[in-house]
């Protein structure tokens, strides 16, 4: 494609609805994605899939529409491709097939959607313990599906994975649960707001249902997690629930504690952003249309702030008819007009994350580690390692960084960055530690790759 | 309400404000650090962390000599540090080369070579190599080098350990080291101490200060009536993955840090207080360490970076006493990692003025026209 | 409870295999499949030791945010597997420690 108007980063539910609408009015799109197929995590292979496995429910096979639409002569899709670095322009450097290139278009919408919360416990990085969220991929990807597992930790994707499991045939041992019951009690205000979003809250229950009839042995309030490895590989999973010590065999133990933005390349980009209180993350500073604070480069979906699937199309829309208004290719009046029943849809949409942030709030059981507590799984530092370098006077993010390695190895601070937070903001006395720098490349590439664009002159697609 | 003043105050947390802090500390001095915050700007968190001497005063007979005694004390300065600390900082000295990719630079470097070679004599023991001798050396060597220098006496250490380790040392003589403490504001007193304000408005007493901040001198050095000036030199650097196998040799431009990855930099420019990384310098330096090292082309680059080098208007260092304020001092430099014995040793005890002081006539800001404040 | 596999797969008709050798051994793979799922269907042994403390880890987060599953494929070290589709005849060597400068084929 010849000089795009707009670049899209990510073809999740954000990044596919943008380029629909941005296409469809006349805008050239250029969509970058690292993973080889269109669908984000969320709709992750949806194109192959499509009606294919209908245990991964109906949620999962409304992406079909939005992968469709992207065949379009507007839109040119590459994938496999990193987006490693970005500049004022804006202006793009991304890597496919071990070759980097330079691109600009007046606009750049970052949809780079979400990550999972790590969930740091003692035994977190053993073989046989991994993430729902990894497990669902392999699920969308090739079939694979748990074997003798244990599903723990809090919210909306735990529920999800286990009724997929028992729709695919492979029930999980057990559903272990860090939510309390007062959790459970404060979300309850919440409920009224979130009836607009009945289909959502009605998909929930449906859930729940499912996996009590199905007798999945569940246990509440859930504290004090660890996992080591037992005899033949298996996973002796340990917790504290009703006053007593639980121990439990699996092949398998998965976790979750929700998701939060990835912001990596929205922070070296240079975009402000903002600590959001009830969702324990940074997400990054945008108005109502995805703008950001700079030049050219607009958010939507996840990687904008957490609101799940639907919001992200919506977003989507939004950001892209904005570009689309300042592409002059629409009016502003169309601008509104045609955003008018999406904006509906969003505040629907959005009337229950209230109840979500409170019922499935991360617990402070992942705050108060024990100190032998890998947290850094890059550079392997522990726990007590980072709260030695508190004790010396690290108040912040880079001093404690620089002090312990913490955060300098390939994932960049991905998988250790918030629970370094909680442990700089245990001590109460200073401010609460600042967002640390991201910095570039934003995914590591080879030397050699970055050599060749010091002589080459900007190609394009 | 002030906070109780101790003898020597130092604004400036840094590798040099740390170093000086552990030499007043020694000659028995009690001593405070205020240290800046966490998102200030701090060559400390950013640098190289060479130990050099090749090239170092090539038109500055002191700073050549002081240079070369730094380096000479750097064995024992690394072991008192551990002795304080328990960290070790990784000093290395196994000789280090300059490499060049351009016939041009290469020759320019060799007339300041044998310049500093007129002050150090035999102490410089540098050698110089064609690129046909560096690949005979170093087989694996790219063929785009065209000369090298070696001096036996160049090494590096772990600069964060480092920072880290004199972080230590001074808590554990019985400095303060408070953080957070941005100093904007500098007052003398009529009894000849000094008021420190904080950006937050907190204030300090102190008898005697030193001056250490870094690019912070820019706006605290004229409130002492300082003459010296700094400026910013931004330089970019890149750390790659780690590798097990080691690297042939180490440059002033390629090494490889303790844990494994290869450090690259040396880049030089004027961009004010940005201290961002570009895709210009970055893929540069990319290309030197390939073309120095064709091995490392797959070698992935996991962080690049910008930090500021703080230069004085001839680059060299400046060790002043305010003539207005006589217990106010200004230490800035842009080598603090290689002068950091330097300035634990002999600078500390020039400021607390010991019987065995050295003279440092030759670093004052006396050197420098008085330009008048606009 | 011996584990062979932490996963099942779900039998699927029609769908080409290809083989890859891992240390030298021949494993079967889906041709959809990662390198990372290949090996996590393929066997629930670790698929790298760690640098610093030598413990072992497998894949982890499945999208390419943690970097625990790298791997060598065809003598490039540190590779992501789980952003890496298998390819027949791919030949994958597990790592233990820090890689060497070119992999350890060169």
């Amino acid at each position: 494609m010849t000089d795009p108007d707009l670049i899209i980063v990510g073809s999740g539910p954000a990044g596919m609805a943008a380029a629909s609408v941005a296409a469809r009015s006349g805008a050239r799109v250029l969509i970058l994605d690292e993973q080889p197929r269109p669908g984000g995590q969320i709709y992750r292979n949806i194109g192959e899939n499509r009606d294919r496995l209908g245990w991964l429910g109906k949620g999962y096979a409304a992406g079909t529409e939005l992968v469709d639409d992207l065949d379009h002569p507007n839109i040119h899709c590459e994938f496999g491709a990193t987006v490693w670095r970005s500049d004022p322009g804006p202006t793009v450097c991304w890597s496919q097939n071990g070759h980097s290139q330079v691109t600009s278009a007046p606009y750049l919408l970052l949809a780079t959607g979400a990550q999972e919360r790590p969930v740091p416990f003692p035994g977190w990085t053993l073989p046989g313990v991994m993430p729902a969220g990894a497990a669902q991929i392999l699920m969308k990807t090739s079939t694979l599906l748990p074997r003798d597992a244990i599903l723990a930790g809090s919210g909306p994707l735990l529920y999800l994975v286990a009724a997929q499991m028992i729709d695919a045939g492979t029930p999980p041992k057990a559903l272990v649960e860090t939510q309390t019951r007062s959790m459970a009690i404060r979300s309850a205000r919440h409920l009224p707001r979130a009836a607009f979003a009945l289909p959502l809250l009605l998909k929930g229950l449906g859930l729940l249902h499912k996996i009590r009839k199905h007798r999945i042995p569940r246990f509440t309030g859930a504290t004090a997690f660890r996992a080591e490895t037992g005899n033949g590989g298996t996973i002796q999973f340990s917790f504290d629930a009703s006053g007593k010590a639980h121990h439990h065999e699996c092949g398998l133990l998965l976790t979750h504690q929700g998701v939060v933005p990835s912001t990596h390349m929205t922070r070296a980009a240079g975009i402000a952003h903002e600590w959001k209180a009830t969702q324990e993350c940074f997400h990054p500073t945008s108005d109502l249309w995805g703008r950001t604070d700079q030049p050219g480069l607009h958010v939507a979906g996840d990687g904008a702030g957490i609101a799940g699937a639907e919001v992200a199309a919506i977003a989507g829309r939004l950001a892209a008819r904005d570009i689309l208004h300042q592409l002059r290719l629409i009016s502003a009046g169309t601008r509104d007009q045609t955003s008018a029943s999406d904006r509906g849809a969003l505040w629907r949409a959005l009337a229950i994350r209230p109840f979500l942030d409170t019922a499935y709030a991360p617990t402070e059981a992942f705050q108060s580690l024990t100190d032998e507590t890998i947290v850094c799984r890059c550079e392997e530092i522990t726990a007590g390692e980072l709260r030695a370098a508190v004790a010396e006077g690290a108040t912040g993010p880079r001093h404690i960084k620089t002090a312990t390695r913490a955060g300098m190895g390939p994932c960049q601070g991905r998988m250790c960055d918030l629970t370094v937070r909680g442990i700089l903001s245990a001590n109460k006395t200073t401010e609460p530690p600042a967002q640390p720098r991201a910095r570039n490349p934003i995914k590591p590439i080879p030397l050699g790759e970055l050599a060749a664009l010091a002589s080459e002159p900007e190609t394009k697609p | 309400m002030p906070l109780q003043s101790t003898e020597t105050t130092i604004i400036g947390g840094g590798v040099v404000g740390l170093s000086v802090a552990l030499g007043l500390l020694q000659t028995g001095q009690q001593v405070t650090v205020l240290d800046g915050a966490d998102s200030d700007l701090r060559a400390s968190q950013g640098n190289f962390g060479l130990v050099w001497l090749q090239g170092k005063g090539s038109n500055y007979p002191a700073y050549a000599r002081w240079t070369s005694e730094a380096v000479s004390d750097w064995a024992d300065f690394a072991d008192l540090l551990t002795d304080l600390s328990d960290i070790d900082v990784h000093l290395e000295q196994p000789g280090g080369y300059e490499v060049f990719t351009e016939q041009s630079e290469f020759d320019e470097f060799l007339v300041e070579l044998e310049n500093q070679g007129k002050t150090l004599g035999k102490n410089l023991d540098a050698e110089i190599l064609t690129g046909a001798a560096m690949r005979h050396r170093f087989p694996e060597l790219g063929s785009k080098v065209v000369g090298a220098t070696f001096c036996s006496r160049d090494g590096h250490v772990n600069p964060l350990k480092l920072l880290r380790a004199l972080r230590i040392a001074v808590t554990r003589l019985g400095g303060q080291i408070i953080s957070n403490a941005t100093i904007t504001n500098i007052t003398p007193t009529p009894s000849g101490g000094f008021s420190l304000i904080d950006r937050s408005g907190q204030t300090f007493g102190a008898e005697q200060i030193v001056l250490c901040a870094g690019l912070g001198a820019m706006a605290l050095a004229p409130q002492l009536g300082f003459r010296t000036r700094v400026r910013a030199q931004r330089g970019e650097l890149l750390i790659t993955e780690k590798i097990g196998s080691p690297l042939p040799f180490l440059s002033s431009t390629i090494r490889q840090v303790d844990e494994g990855g290869i450090q690259i930099g040396g880049t030089k420019a004027d961009a004010g207080l940005d201290d961002g990384d570009t895709l210009e310098f970055t893929a540069r330096l990319a290309q030197h360490a390939v073309e120095v090292f064709p091995q490392l082309e797959k070698t992935r680059i996991l962080r690049s970076w910008g930090a500021l080098r703080i230069m004085s208007d001839d680059g060299y260092p400046v060790y002043a006493q305010s003539s207005d304020h006589p217990g106010a001092f200004l230490v800035t430099c842009h080598s603090g990692i290689t002068l950091a014995p330097n300035h634990a040793g002999p600078l500390a005890k020039w400021i607390a003025n010991t019987s065995d002081a050295p003279n440092l006539e030759a670093f004052d800001e006396s050197r420098f026209p008085f330009l008048q404040t606009v | 409870m011996k584990v062979v596999s932490r996963f099942y797969r779900l039998s699927d008709a029609g769908t080409r295999t290809v083989t890859l050798t891992v240390d030298g051994t021949p494993i079967t793979a889906q041709e959809r499949d990662s390198l990372a799922a290949a090996l996590l269907a393929h066997s629930a042994k670790a698929s790298r030791r760690t640098t610093r403390l030598d413990t072992p880890r497998t894949a982890y987060c499945m999208m390419g945010v943690c970097f625990d599953c790298l791997v060598e494929v065809d003598g490039h070290a540190n590779v992501q597997a789980c952003m890496t589709q298998v390819r027949e005849g791919m030949v994958v060597r597990l790592q233990s420690g820090l890689p060497e400068m070119r992999g350890r084929n060169d």
